[in-house]
């Protein structure tokens, strides 16, 4: 495998998934490019993850009291599926239906959303809409609960137009007040009582008696219509095409600005965007042609380094280097903690400040949450026993070269682009600590520290910020 | 504005996040429409803190009612805006950027840091204590600093050798020092890089050098006021300081969270001006504590869910004490939407008071138009 052609898959692993340690890119060394996109857009050829053992060592996972546990569950699985792109898809859904724990305080709904769009989230526009009209997490986020045929509550319908599917200009306040009329009815139902049972699932149920049935006009359209006619009616705008299209290249290939200024700027590569809609058009909403594409495609090749890493990326991302929180946890290993790494750095997973979600690209980042990004990923590398830190020692054979130091840490981290003034600190970092024999174990116990600090240094740079 | 003291007037912000029910805090208890509509969740007359025959203080809060009797509480009654937002991040967003029309992302004490330090000399002039910058101090190109711990706050702060991680801190200066213009990212990267630098070694010695015989007690909000008091106390030329005591969602079971929360919350806020005064640094310290919205007239049986109006509160030596504004109406065809406290002065308004009365800069292109001011402060 030539360097470029590495590159280019490490690339894909970050934008597809959370990156990938050496080991791992190597397990798929024989796989062409095209041939890891087909693997990525169907999870289904490779196994699920196994929580046998992380459910073992915690114990509390069993229980639905607290969602902080459940969402670094999620970080423990974006670290060590089989599968990918599945849970990057996930976070992707959950970036743009932004849904939060605070108001329901449910862990069952809260996850069971996650799960849903694992389950669906590469499969068709239409059906992860109709899915998420009936998902109980979002229906009481929304007050969908609250709308009735006597007494329509808009806040569903509206955001399902404005922050779901067709963007604010595309559609009338009118619309918005049919839209919602076509949703009386849809509602949810809890199985047991609160007290004392606790929190179980709850299920989507349609109340056909508090459902609004005379005629609706929707987008010019006029009939009798119910939430699936709105969806399907949805679905066949292009509006709705560009948003989702536009939300894949921000969300996998570059930094768009912030949403609400979308109605106001234009896409940054218009004609990636408009291939996009066309093929999400032509294939009836289906996302892998659209995905398959655009990972294959020269905008997405050409992308390296051009977005910023969202936290989660962040904390998945550098764990799988330093191979913490594996499959079977470590002593000490926690998972409910990780929740709270990403949340520090501005993304509470499960727990996104408002519907409109995220604010994301550069805005990741201020002076608090480049400290808690650049400490967490250094501290990763205080420990010389990691297994991810031992692997990357032993490719460093019996000896390494100051001269060669940076650049060889640099490809087994990455391999991760540097500027110029980056690579000459690091340097002086290496002229500082010389030439490093590794041959015997007392040379590798005396020089392990030093080489764990470069890594440490290269993943504090301002590179490293970036996917 | 008024010249109380000579030295360059601080300004304190303490955000109850969660919405605080105004009407346990300062609880309206000559009023039987009070009782009628808090059938269960009430203060009962014989336990309030009176203040004036008509109002008094949620029994937990002493300490701060100590504060009030001395002179030092200007409350702010009804404060809130029109057509007020009952989600919590919509409604803090809007107190945060006082922008209730659209989405912004200035907030506007990152528009008041700008205009105490124009050229972004101190990356301490602004500094929150919690996780997170909250919105209200963020402005692109305004630098200012975000501690989540005080003790080890800064950058490789879990490299344990110091001269390793003196090292690596040069190292990380060299990487984020160059001014590269390859691209606006990275060269934001580059100064949030170098400020947290900068900002990180300047607050260190805050730590170091503080001594005091106030003891805060044991819980979040004591331990970050105390961090506001060590930064303050070291003369940093800090301004603005920011920082949140969580809890106040109290849909459910709000008889046994909020006395909690308040007890925390007064004796901290006693303890602070108390640590102040020791170290002779109250004099120039303004304090405002505010909440995102208050609760509903009515409670629902075990707590209250999001209203309107709430209260706010100016704490200080340079404050003239006293109510301002008026507590809002419990008669029912006044209510908000039916169900709320109608706010009876607006927000922006008493961040303007602030501004002109005590910062000494202009309102209007802070919270972008003009709202009655009140007049909180105590004559020179």
């Amino acid at each position: 495998m030539n360097t470029n052609e590495l590159a280019l898959k490490a690339h894909l692993l970050r934008r597809a998934g959370f990156g990938a340690s050496r080991s791992e890119l190597e397990s798929i060394s024989d796989k062409s490019y095209e041939e890891i996109v087909e693997d990525l857009v169907h999870p289904e050829r490779f196994e699920e993850i196994d929580e046998d053992y992380l459910k073992r060592y915690n114990p509390e996972l069993s229980y639905h009291d607290g969602h902080p546990i459940h969402a670094g569950r999620w970080i423990w699985r974006m670290i060590n599926t089989k599968r990918p792109l599945e849970e990057k898809m996930a976070l992707f859904w959950h970036h743009v239906f932004a849904t939060a724990h605070y108001k329901g305080d449910h862990t069952p709904s809260t996850i069971g959303q996650i799960e849903m769009f694992r389950e669906n989230g590469l499969t068709n526009i239409r059906q992860i809409l109709i899915d998420l009209s009936k998902d109980p997490h979002m229906n009481y986020w929304l007050d969908n609960c609250e709308n009735h045929s006597d007494q329509p509550n808009e806040n569903w319908g509206r955001e399902l137009l404005e922050l779901f599917s067709m963007g604010v200009g595309n559609y009338s306040e009118d619309d918005v007040k049919q839209a919602a009329r076509a949703f009386t009815g849809w509602t949810f139902e809890q199985p047991l009582p609160l007290y004392p049972y606790g929190h179980y699932e709850s299920k989507f149920v349609f109340n056909e008696s508090d459902h609004d049935n005379s005629e609706k006009t929707f987008l010019g359209r006029t009939g009798n219509f119910n939430g699936e006619d709105i969806i399907d009616i949805i679905c066949e705008e292009r509006a709705t095409a560009l948003f989702i299209c536009r939300h894949l290249y921000n969300f996998f290939v570059e930094d768009e600005p912030q949403i609400p200024a979308w109605s106001i700027e234009p896409p940054r590569n218009p004609e990636a965007v408009d291939a996009m809609i066309d093929i999400l058009m032509s294939n009836e909403g289906e996302l892998r042609p659209v995905l398959n594409y655009m990972f294959n495609s020269d905008f997405f090749k050409n992308s390296f380094y051009k977005k910023v890493k969202n936290p989660s990326e962040l904390v998945a991302g550098t764990l799988k280097l330093s191979g913490r929180y594996a499959v079977v946890p470590a002593e000490g290993e926690n998972v409910g903690t990780l929740y709270n790494t990403a949340a520090v750095m501005g993304q509470a997973l499960m727990n996104p400040p408002t519907v409109e979600g995220w604010h994301t690209g550069h805005e990741w980042i201020d002076g608090g949450t480049l400290n808690e990004r650049v400490n967490f990923a250094v501290n990763q590398f205080n420990d010389v026993s990691s297994p991810g830190f031992e692997d990357i020692l032993g490719r460093l054979g019996s000896a390494v070269k100051s001269v060669d130091l940076v650049d060889k840490c640099l490809d087994l981290i990455g391999p991760i682009e540097v500027g110029d003034e980056t690579r000459q600190a690091l340097s002086k970092y290496a002229e500082e600590v010389g030439d490093l024999e590794l041959s015997t174990d007392e040379d590798r116990a005396e020089n392990a520290k030093k080489i764990a600090r470069m890594i440490q240094l290269i993943v504090a740079t301002r590179e490293y910020q970036f996917a | 504005m008024t010249t109380f003291t000579q030295k360059d007037p601080v300004f304190v912000v303490v955000q109850l996040s969660g919405g605080n029910d105004f009407m346990n805090t300062l609880v309206p208890y000559s009023n039987p429409a009070y009782y009628d509509n808090r059938k269960f969740l009430n203060i009962a007359e014989e336990d309030v803190l009176p203040l004036d025959g008509t109002l008094g203080w949620h029994p937990e809060m002493a300490p701060f009612k100590e504060l009030y009797d001395k002179g030092m509480v200007s409350v702010v009654q009804g404060i809130g805006y029109p057509d007020s937002n009952r989600s919590h991040f919509r409604g803090m967003d809007i107190w945060h950027t006082c922008a209730p029309d659209e989405v912004s992302t200035i907030g506007w004490l990152g528009n008041v840091i700008e205009q105490l330090d124009p050229r972004g000399e101190n990356p301490l002039t602004g500094v929150n204590f919690g996780v997170g910058l909250p919105r209200a101090m963020s402005k692109a190109g305004v630098p200012v600093t975000s501690v989540s711990n005080l003790d080890e706050y800064g950058l490789m702060s879990g490299i344990s050798a110091q001269q390793q991680r003196v090292q690596a801190l040069q190292i990380f200066k060299d990487m984020y020092g160059q001014a590269v213009g390859s691209g606006p990212v990275m060269d934001y990267l580059s100064r949030t890089g170098m400020d947290v630098l900068s900002g990180a070694d300047l607050i260190k010695v805050a730590p170091q050098q503080y001594e005091s015989t106030v003891e805060y007690s044991d819980n979040p909000i004591a331990k970050s006021l105390r961090d506001v008091a060590r930064v303050h106390t070291a003369n940093l030329g800090t301004r603005i300081f920011y920082t949140q005591q969580g809890g106040y969602d109290t849909h459910a079971n709000q008889l046994p969270t909020q006395p909690g929360l308040f007890r925390d919350l007064s004796r901290a806020v006693n303890d602070f001006f108390a640590d102040l005064e020791e170290h002779d640094a109250d004099e120039n310290v303004v304090m405002l504590i505010f909440s995102e919205f208050g609760r509903r007239i009515n409670d629902n049986g075990s707590g209250t869910d999001h209203g309107s109006g709430g209260g706010a509160y100016l704490v200080g030596k340079p404050m003239a004490g006293g109510l301002y504004s008026e507590y809002p109406s419990l008669e029912r065809d006044k209510w908000e939407k039916g169900e709320d406290l109608a706010h009876t002065i607006d927000f922006r308004g008493i961040y303007g008071t602030v501004i002109e009365q005590w910062l000494g800069l202009e309102a209007a292109p802070i919270v972008y138009g003009n709202f009655e001011q009140i007049n909180p402060f105590r004559a020179n």
